[in-house]
């Protein structure tokens, strides 16, 4: 199995496209490897095994009391930072507040970015010009847009919407410019020869034709925008995940830290797996592409 | 030594195509007006005068694709265009397609000039021309759906159409979980449930193994029996050409020329194993060699620059 099936929020730019077309047989042979009773079984044992050995290493390492607790807390008051937290609603709300944010700035740049990977596509001059510079926008980090989105629009809801939007919006514009280059020109010739043209003709040819590109390029975008709020949130300060992590750090309470960590980290685990896995093996069963080439 | 053309009356259960009586070159070599299945005929159904096209290769050179072909296609023919690879068979197809604009020349259907794509002429590709997300009646139903036929109808005709290359039980199948043959059965059913005046077929059967490409002889040909659709059929097997049509067309290696015309007037239905087809193909193979010599040589010339 590929490195990329586990490393779940892995943003490597190079594994955008979910899979390629094989003969017929691949697909189901990699299916009844991967869905076998034996083989879930053996992956859930060693998985256990392995969560279970770190947990007793931490807290052995802990127990010794080479760092003192409040740097080196231990799992159980990790443990209970993350009960009272719930307890009294603070990390129920911070995570309320940021997955709101999130869900706001990730359709924004959804919409911005099909719109703007269409035009781009689309047009040679678009394509020459603008499609480069989105490219090499792409190595700046979105914690680079911080000082910018200060200055532009203050200590606001909108300057962390701004740094969302423009960590998020890069990959769906290139998937979505790439999927409308990669897509094979037979399905677009059959849809024309069917009678499809215009509106028609992107709407259920090309659009969907493109689907597995744009998968990918939707779940990227929700990596990399993950990472940009969180980080955005963290210098803004207003509520959030971000919030209650630099609270943390203020208190001098490393639990809590720990504890936050762990929810941005299982929230980000929950989204891939409940929407994006999802959406990928819906498209692999119906086109019979293989598992993550 | 091959026998005088012959003109065996057609079946009774196949349709007797409309030509007019045309030179063509006898399959003994000698050229003849060839007196055909005495019909007085109207327009042909697809007539193409003097059509090249040329395009820009990547060095930058212009490059002659199709050099002035002329042809006419007779209402309910089965023509067979025979041709080495590169010689520009499959865009001929698609320039009657209309996927694809001429440099010059005129190309009509039914005496109307073809500018655009239509569902009165649709085009089988060799593979994946199934939408691969839609299921196999979804994909029956696109070009109905695109010309806007009712869901009633829809259905209905869907339904007859997946019938009749005996496919109703993988209505709600996916393309991908059908076997090659059985794709390129759905491609049929779909091509004719817009009910096409044309069928346009590029190699459609070149991926499939010899056993299926017989049944889907059998099977093409029976449906043109019973629909009288007019089909223009690209090969490069000319005993599938011989087969199949009525007229076997060759095509000259680049720039595509119609090298020479052939009417095949064996009694249907043949078979691909027959002595008389064998003989035949055999007579446009000697012909054919020529091109495919040519277009071998094409080939290494590249590889040694």
């Amino acid at each position: 199995m590929s490195v990329a099936n586990h490393s779940d929020l892995s943003t490597a730019v190079e594994s955008r496209a979910i899979g390629v077309r094989t003969d017929h047989a691949a697909p189901t042979r990699l299916q009844n490897r991967r869905t076998t009773g034996r083989g879930i079984l053996r992956r859930i044992t060693n998985q256990v095994i392995f969560y279970s050995v770190l947990l007793g290493l931490w807290a052995l390492l802990a127990k010794l009391r080479i760092w003192p607790p409040y740097l080196f807390p231990a799992p159980w008051a990790v443990a209970s930072a993350l009960w009272a937290g719930l307890q009294d609603h603070s990390f129920l709300i911070g995570i309320a507040v940021t997955m709101k944010r999130m869900l706001i700035g990730y359709s924004l740049s959804v919409v911005l970015g099909m719109i703007l990977g269409l035009a781009v596509a689309s047009n040679k001059f678009l394509e020459e010009t603008l499609g480069a510079l989105l490219v090499s926008l792409q190595s700046l980090p979105s914690i680079c847009w911080v000082p910018l989105a200060i200055l532009w629009f203050g200590l606001t809801e909108k300057a962390i919407l701004f740094v969302l939007l423009m960590g998020c919006i890069l990959s769906v514009t290139i998937a979505m410019e790439d999927g409308r280059k990669q897509m094979p020109k037979i399905y677009t010739m059959a849809g024309r020869n069917l009678g499809a043209s215009g509106f028609r003709l992107f709407w259920y040819v090309m659009l969907p034709a493109s689907l597995p590109y744009i998968v990918s390029g939707l779940k990227q975008g929700w990596a990399f925008g993950w990472r940009s709020l969180i980080q955005a949130e963290m210098i803004f300060l207003t509520i959030g995940l971000g919030q209650l992590l630099m609270m943390g750090r203020d208190l001098n309470d490393m639990s809590q830290v720990i504890a936050v960590m762990l929810m941005i980290i299982a929230l980000g685990y929950l989204v891939n797996r409940l929407v994006f896995r999802t959406m990928e093996r819906t498209l692999q069963s119906r086109w019979g592409l293989a598992p993550n080439a | 030594m091959i026998p005088n053309t012959k003109f065996v009356a057609a079946e009774p259960q196949f349709p007797t195509p409309c030509r007019k009586p045309v030179q063509s070159t006898s399959l003994c070599g000698k050229t003849v007006i060839v007196p055909i299945r005495q019909v007085e005929c109207s327009t042909p159904k697809i007539q193409l005068q003097e059509v090249s096209l040329s395009y820009q290769t990547d060095t930058g050179s212009e490059l002659l694709a199709l050099d002035r072909i002329d042809l006419d296609v007779h209402p309910g023919e089965f023509l067979c265009i025979v041709g080495p690879s590169g010689c520009g068979k499959s865009t001929l197809l698609h320039l009657i397609a209309g996927l694809q604009k001429p440099t010059s020349g005129r190309i009509a259907m039914d005496g109307d000039s073809v500018t655009a794509p239509g569902t009165d002429r649709i085009l089988i590709f060799q593979e994946h021309g199934l939408f691969p997300w839609l299921t196999v009646g979804q994909n029956v139903e696109f070009g109905m759906k695109m010309k806007g036929l009712s869901k009633a109808e829809r259905e209905d005709r869907t339904r007859h159409y997946l019938r009749l290359v005996h496919l109703s039980q993988f209505k709600d199948s996916r393309p991908h979980q059908l076997s090659g043959g059985m794709r390129q059965r759905v491609a049929l059913a779909r091509a004719l449930a817009t009910e096409p005046d044309v069928l346009l077929m590029d190699e459609p059967f070149a991926a499939l193994d010899a056993q299926t490409r017989d049944m889907l002889h059998d099977e093409l040909e029976k449906i043109w029996a019973e629909t009288g659709r007019t089909i223009i059929f690209v090969t490069h097997n000319v005993r599938e050409a011989v087969r199949l049509g009525d007229r076997v067309v060759l095509m000259s290696f680049r720039p595509g020329q119609v090298k020479k015309e052939f009417v095949v007037d064996l009694p249907r239905p043949r078979h691909l194993e027959e002595v008389e087809v064998a003989r035949t193909a055999r007579e446009i193979l000697d012909q054919l060699r020529d091109e495919i010599n040519k277009s071998l040589e094409a080939e290494y010339a590249h590889e040694r620059s």
